[in-house]
């Protein structure tokens, strides 16, 4: 047992927690942003995909990676854009309005994939994202090429965190969408537009991920494949839940995540032959169900979640 | 008064389709100047507020500010013009704190919440009117008194020249009524304009100094002079015609149809019931007043038996109850009318006729071997609003498209029509117009007549003056004193209401 553990705990272990971590803060941030502000995103997991679709295609075309990236941004923002006027406009149910954007965004991503890429006995590729070592930083020992020699795209979901925490906690715009999280009537009668408030928070939410999907097909995997998400985004909208819709909790649970998800990968990798490697695959979302089940007791939703803002109505 | 006033509307006309809710209203504040408006509900004073207030747009009509036209399309636009208004359903965020509330909505420092410039105005505003809060509470710990304190301050906090109050007593103590009147003044003393809505004639008596009247969207007519004139003269203004105070008869009194013995609660939220015990006679109406949030609703349903208490005893016309289950004390034969008559009265999604026999639903009158009897349902429905005069299209209207009275009639005729021994209601007649109050109150003189045993839980003093021969006062979960309501007085209750007296 003590060579599997010595296998498992290596240097490269605590990177490869990072590495996971960052598309699931991307996409925990922005579902919380958008949940923050009274608006559950379930088109998540839909628009992370069309997102790698989208930012890997203008890469692969132009041979840009920034511009790719941006282009995913854009695609994130579109799409909350896209379900911020179905449910913060229109006032629609945020539950059907959302799946519906996922079904809409999974089959636009694989459409036009196929449109532009065709079907190829071997999916195309792009030279995706390197390692940027940062210099003085990259030099400490464990923490320096864990944490410090990533993707940019690393680098600045690090930077998010406390950012999205500065944002949400301490700027007027923070306050105003906390505030139409919790009563809008409240922050209607202050002068703050509640339509307004949430469209931007949903399009904020987007944006992130897309930086989310931009990681995986850009950085992680350097590829488009119709599985690159796979639960990725339904697993964020879990972590914001455990990290009580905090950006620093919230960030904290896609950690504590990506620690399992890194544990079962070295597992498989590891002379535990003998078990189905499906077994240890089903671990992350064990530990997500448990960890729910035992956090979201006290966990309290913003008191406006769910409920469109119609001014007329009291 | 002032020659430039505050604030003036000028020929107001606001319609919702058919209904004008508004008709050619005037109105003005002067700086300095406290006016009454007064209406019963229906007669327009929200709408025109919410006019003022930006939340509507008038069909026709102008605002003017100090003599110049405004045009008020939104809140922002009305807060910008200096108008705040302190709604009768607080706009707070519970979750965040008191100096988030206040700067809600207010431009940041370089990008960041102001905090440090949030607090000293804060400090100003509690030094000139005696308002003063700590700002980094959240507002979920604070009072329901101490929350409007913060709406009052939230106005003041973005320059509010003019402070419109919706019913600011309804959810005060009688001590507090007097801190928020004393604020009131200090602000009116310093030019502030106010405008004070109240269905409760004696306080518009003591604080105003003007009265404007609606009547079904019109203005029925101005009182010049508030502190003297009489409350009747206020309330036919109001209703059109004179309003007689229902008269309490002597009755007497028989055996106890309800008992509670040392009654306690501890497992649920909310305060808990400590020791409490009383007794109701048949022919009696006991008041329960208290601030609320004081053991009422805990001890409502526990009465209903929608709560089992942890110790004590309950007799219901000399049964004891066992199992505290709604329908245990209903066939045992209490009637209840809840304080919330959206939500646990009725089902206002549903057909009214569903409603009205909902606590029955199992019974043989109108269900036979598992299914219900749509006819017998509907043609209970309907001779209820026959006999107490509902207001609504028909049995089949959904019951959340009613009006407050009428709703409040349809869940007494519920109770009504099946005789109970026992009557618990709380919040009688709370949001309902003087007509309708009057009703509800006749209805209860009726039934004591009858020799039903009453529970009246209610926070509005003089009402349970008027109608109840005993009232207990609850204080943190205890009865602590029982006034023969002969020798009850406000001053004494709302000194019991606080603690103050100890346990009598």
């Amino acid at each position: 047992m003590s060579v599997v553990l010595e296998q498992i705990f290596q240097v490269g272990f605590l990177a490869a927690i990072i590495r996971i971590a960052t598309p699931l803060a991307f996409a925990t941030l922005g579902e919380m942003f958008s949940e923050r502000a009274g608006v559950l995103n379930l088109g998540i997991e839909g628009i992370m995909l069309l997102c790698a679709m989208t930012g890997f295609t203008e890469t692969s075309l132009s041979g840009n990676l920034w511009l790719g990236v941006m282009v995913a941004v854009l695609t994130g923002m579109l799409m909350g854009a896209l379900h911020a006027l179905f449910t913060v406009v229109l006032g629609l149910s945020q539950h059907v309005c959302g799946i519906g954007v996922t079904l809409f965004s999974s089959g636009l991503a694989y459409f036009l994939y196929r449109l532009i890429f065709g079907q190829q006995s071997v999916p195309p590729s792009i030279k995706g994202f390197q390692t940027l070592p940062i210099p003085v930083l990259s030099d400490i020992p464990v923490l320096g090429p864990a944490v410090f020699n990533q993707f940019t795209l690393v680098y600045m979901a690090i930077i998010a965190i406390p950012l999205a925490a500065f944002v949400l906690y301490r700027t007027p715009w923070g306050l105003s969408v906390r505030m139409v999280g919790e009563n809008p009537r409240a922050a209607d009668s202050a002068g703050v537009s509640v339509i307004a408030t949430r469209f931007q928070a949903v399009i904020l939410g987007g944006a992130l991920m897309g930086l989310a999907g931009a990681f995986l097909s850009m950085a992680q995997f350097n590829a488009f494949t119709f599985g690159v998400v796979s639960g990725r985004g339904w697993v964020a909208i879990a972590l914001v839940v455990f990290g009580r819709w905090d950006p620093w909790r919230s960030a904290g649970a896609a950690l504590l995540f990506a620690f399992v998800d890194a544990l079962q990968l070295r597992m498989q990798a590891s002379g535990l032959g003998h078990i189905p490697y499906e077994a240890f695959l089903m671990l992350p979302f064990i530990f997500t169900i448990v960890a729910m089940a035992f956090m979201s007791r006290n966990a309290v939703a913003p008191s406006a979640l769910l409920k469109p803002f119609r001014r007329e109505e009291r | 008064m002032s020659p430039a006033p505050l604030i003036e509307m000028r020929g107001i006309t606001k319609s919702f389709g058919a209904v004008k809710a508004n008709e050619a209203v005037d109105l003005s504040v002067a700086p300095g100047e406290i006016l009454g408006l007064l209406g019963e509900n229906g007669a327009g004073k929200t709408t025109l507020m919410n006019v003022l207030f930006g939340a509507y747009a008038p069909d026709a009509g102008e605002i003017l500010i100090q003599g110049r036209p405004v045009r008020i399309i939104s809140s922002a636009d009305a807060l910008a013009a200096g108008i705040g208004m302190v709604h009768q359903h607080f706009h707070l965020a519970p979750r965040l704190t008191v100096l988030e509330n206040l700067l809600i909505g207010i431009p940041g420092k370089s990008g960041r919440i102001d905090r440090a410039g949030g607090l000293a105005r804060l400090a100003e505003i509690g030094r000139q009117h005696g308002l003063t809060l700590d700002p980094d509470l959240p507002v979920s710990t604070l009072s329901v008194g101490e929350q409007q304190r913060l709406e009052i301050v939230k106005a003041l906090f973005r320059g509010a020249r003019l402070l419109i109050l919706d019913e600011p007593t309804a959810v005060l103590a009688p001590s507090e009524v007097d801190g928020l009147f004393s604020a009131l003044r200090s602000m009116a003393a310093q030019g502030l304009g106010i405008i004070f809505i109240s269905h409760k004639l004696n306080e518009v008596r003591a604080l105003t100094h003007r009265c404007t009247v609606l009547r079904h969207g019109r203005v029925a007519g101005r009182v010049d002079d508030p502190a003297n004139t009489t409350s009747a003269a206020m309330a036919q203004l109001m209703c059109g015609h004179e309003i007689v105070p229902p008269a309490r008869g002597p009755s007497t009194p028989g055996a106890a149809v309800l008992t509670l013995d040392g009654i306690s609660t501890s497992k649920h939220a909310g305060t808990v019931l400590r020791d409490v015990s009383l007794a109701v006679r048949a022919g009696e109406i006991l008041g329960i007043a208290g601030v609320s949030g004081n053991g009422q609703r805990a001890l409502a349903e526990v009465i209903s038996g929608v709560r089992a208490p942890d110790a004590g005893r309950m007799t219901i016309a000399g049964q004891k109850v066992s199992r505290f289950s709604p329908r245990e004390v209903q066939a045992l034969g209490l009637g209840r009318i809840p304080e919330d008559r959206m939500t646990t009265g009725l089902v206002t999604n549903l057909p009214l006729a569903d409603s009205m026999v909902l606590p029955r639903i199992g019974t043989a009158a109108f269900s036979a071997k598992g299914l219900l009897k749509p006819d017998a349902i509907r043609a209970f429905a309907e001779e209820q609003i026959k006999a107490y005069d509902i207001r609504c299209p028909g049995p089949m209207t959904r019951a959340g498209a009613l009006s407050g009275g009428n709703l409040q009639k349809a869940l007494l005729a519920r109770e009504l029509a099946f005789d109970p021994k026992v009557l618990i209601v709380s919040q009688p007649t709370r949001g309902l117009d003087i007509g309708a109050a009057r009703f509800i109150h006749e209805k209860f003189l009726d039934m004591r007549a009858k020799g039903c045993g009453i529970i009246v839980i209610g926070e509005d003093l003089e009402e349970l003056l008027v109608l109840c021969d005993h009232i207990a006062v609850m204080y943190e979960g205890r009865i602590v004193g029982t006034l023969d309501s002969a020798d009850a007085t406000i001053g004494r209750l709302g000194l019991l209401m606080t603690g103050a007296e100890g346990h009598g």
